[in-house]
């Protein structure tokens, strides 16, 4: 096994713990720290696959900023009402269909051929062509289409939290 | 193989110490100026002319009783002055310090990682800054601390947008993401404060906030939260906010140096383009390191002059002005490299 | 009360020129004279009722003033004073003063430096000297005990003779009982 392979299991099984503790945790801060923890390893992963645009922006984006929006408000709940709350059994089904469903997928997704990818430049210059490229080349009208639909919701928001319509 | 890597270990070792050896004396150099600032003299006492004063502090730090109270979330409260100090010295990997060091046919680079999305490394390891702050105020577990915590992360978010913004144009001019490249690119025309002076200003005011410096402390107002987030701390921890906040501080002030100032590059021969010779490529790090600590000392001069912000002060100049200034000079220098570009 | 804003001009609503000239007045102290007090070596000048330690006093004669009344161990607010009265030991020429304090110690610690203990003495024994800097490194060592306070106080030169006799028998004629120092009994005290 060489360090490659080695980081990648560690990467993973150390994702998957995080991902356990989110769930596990009764704490929400704690959950959330462990998400952050979990987002900080699925960069590591994204570092092995050399896309080190995407794993900055994982970093930056979800890790960076969207969850210290989410503790923002979990800091502003009442944090021990939520400890005691009951057992939710509805949660409880719900959340077995969802594994249960992601696991035929997985299932029909494993049972594929493996193709590995081809694996080019080793030095750390890749990245940022392979992504931007696409998207405004090939891709310019979704996203602008996805850009324009997150303003639209921005502004659905704004208009939202104001307490008094005209 | 086994070379490479030790080589790259004594490049990471060297910058960690010379940048906890700079941090050092930036408090020195704080303590002096607002001394000076003041018409006192300021710390003279530890060595000639108070010169070990850091090395006294630090004893200091350690040998204090650490105390930890008894109303705290134990694990978080310890764990958040690490997750302070630990993104400033993990920023520093890719912020070239010197071009190139020739040393007996091996040619060291001035960067410990030449990464191809340098800048977007430097500002995802630095938004992660604020979890140690936010951790700090929710873990202690009072109100001074926890008001602290929920100021810092608003402001921090609010101004990593401006800072993210801001140097967008920096970018676009210099064609790269890398900022070996943005060095190289400033050395070969000029220094890019001078055709983005906005985008310095912005990043300029962005970086004070994001470093929770006055104007922009409110995260640790004194007079309002009594210590803010590091009320509750004592000994090594609360010696690791502080450590954290100035390096930080250094991170800034190097990025500002590599992004607007030319880098290591001073504009005449033989500094101007990457080093041959060994001299070159030293004195060309002691012109990075020169240049950071004038942006220090103007953290510091900031520090001492202005008065804090009101919050609403501070948020409505971030989104209200920042940003709107920020996208606009964007369009603005889209059209005009686009007009030169034909 | 409605506060009458100035208008401010686009540049003063910028701040920036504001803060320019603050700095400019930052900086421009950097290299100007300091007025720091190198401490330790470097003692302030106290003006002359400076209050600072309690301290005993003697007279020009070197003689203890105290004659253990101990009013100021009663009217000192934290309770610091703390006397042990006693009967002077020489009563050769100076026996119409009878009594000093075997032991007069004050507590520094809990001294507040407010001064009552020398206004209220009528024999003008206790004085708050010039000494402000009380340290130690021990709770023992800072209750200074009658020597530490004699030698704190020093000498008083002032005025008052008490000791003096005015019309009374010649020098070394004993008045009254001769004491040796010891606690009379009361009976023969009452005399």
């Amino acid at each position: 096994m060489n360090v490659h392979d080695t980081l990648f299991w560690f990467f993973s099984i150390a994702m998957l713990l995080c991902g356990v503790f989110v769930i596990a945790n009764r704490n929400p801060v704690a959950s959330a720290m462990a998400l952050v923890l979990m987002f900080l390893f699925m960069a590591g992963l994204f570092v092995l696959l050399e896309a080190f645009f995407i794993a900055a922006i994982q970093v930056l984006v979800y890790a960076g900023a969207v969850m210290v929006l989410f503790l923002f408000v979990i800091m502003l709940l009442d944090i021990k009402a939520s400890e005691r709350r009951r057992f939710a059994f509805l949660g409880v089904f719900g959340g077995i269909v969802v594994a249960g469903a992601f696991v035929w997928e997985m299932r029909i997704i494993l049972s594929q051929p493996v193709i590995p990818l081809q694996s080019g430049n080793t030095d750390l210059s890749a990245g940022l062509e392979n992504v931007v490229k696409p998207l405004f080349q090939h891709y310019m009208l979704p996203f602008e289409v996805t850009a324009l639909l997150l303003l639209v919701a921005m502004v659905g928001v704004v208009l939202l939290s104001k307490k008094d319509l005209k | 193989m086994m070379l490479e890597l030790l080589g790259h270990l004594i490049k990471i070792a060297a910058v960690i110490g010379v940048m906890l050896g700079f941090v050092a004396y930036t408090v020195m150099l704080e303590r002096w100026a607002c001394a000076w600032m003041q018409d006192r003299i300021g710390p003279n006492r530890v060595g000639p002319f108070g010169v070990l004063q850091p090395l006294a502090d630090g004893l200091k730090f350690i040998f204090k009783e650490d105390v930890l109270p008894h109303h705290v979330n134990k694990v978080y409260f310890c764990i958040a002055p690490v997750v302070t100090m630990i993104p400033g010295l993990i920023a520093m990997a890719v912020i070239p310090w010197g071009s190139n060091l020739p040393i007996a046919g091996h040619v060291i680079k001035g960067v410990i990682a030449d990464l191809n999305v340098g800048i977007l490394f430097i500002f995802a390891i630095s938004s992660l800054g604020v979890y140690g702050i936010v951790l700090a105020g929710w873990a202690s577990n009072s109100k001074y601390p926890f008001l602290g915590g929920i100021r810092s992360s608003a402001q921090m978010i609010s101004y990593e947008v401006c800072l993210g913004l801001s140097v967008v144009p920096v970018f676009m001019q210099a064609g790269s993401l890398n900022l070996m490249k943005v060095v190289e690119y400033q050395a070969a025309h000029t220094w890019l404060v001078l055709c983005q002076p906005l985008s310095f200003f912005i990043f300029l005011v962005s970086a004070f906030a994001e470093t929770n410096r006055t104007p922009f402390d409110l995260p640790e107002a004194e007079q309002e939260l009594v210590g803010g987030y590091h009320t509750e701390y004592s000994s090594m921890k609360f010696a690791m906010f502080f450590l954290g906040e100035y390096a930080a501080m250094f991170v800034q002030s190097a990025l500002m140096v590599t992004l607007f100032f030319g880098g290591w590059s001073l504009p005449f021969a033989p500094f101007n383009a990457p080093a041959t010779e060994l001299w070159v490529g030293a004195v060309q790090i002691g012109v990075f390191l020169a240049k950071v600590v004038c942006f220090l000392f103007l953290f510091i001069w900031v520090r001492w002059t202005i008065p804090r912000f009101r919050y609403d002060q501070l948020m409505a100049l971030g989104w209200k002005i920042f940003i709107p200034l920020t996208i606009v000079n964007i369009l603005l220098v889209a059209v005009v490299l686009a007009l030169v570009a034909k | 009360m409605q506060v009458q804003r100035p208008k401010l001009t686009f540049w003063e609503r910028t701040y920036i020129p504001q803060i320019l000239k603050g700095m400019w007045i930052t900086i421009r102290h950097l290299p100007m004279k300091k007025f720091t007090r190198m401490y330790p070596e470097e003692k302030p000048k106290l003006l002359g009722d400076y209050r600072g330690a309690p301290t005993l006093v003697k007279d020009p004669e070197g003689r203890v003033k105290c004659v253990s009344c101990q009013l100021c161990e009663f009217v000192c607010p934290p309770k610091a004073i703390r006397i042990t009265p006693g009967f002077r030991a020489d009563q050769a020429f100076d026996s119409n003063v009878e009594k000093e304090p075997k032991e007069f110690e004050i507590d520094m610690l809990r001294c507040i430096y407010c001064g009552y203990c020398e206004e209220v003495c009528p024999e003008e024994a206790i004085f708050l000297k010039n000494d402000f800097a009380i340290t130690g490194y021990k709770r023992e060592e800072l209750r200074f005990n009658k020597q530490k306070l004699l030698e704190l106080g020093g000498v008083q030169p002032d005025s008052i003779w008490k000791w003096k006799y005015k019309g009374a028998p010649p020098p070394g004629t004993p008045i009254g009982p001769v004491r040796d120092g010891k606690p009379v009994e009361k009976k023969a005290a009452g005399h």
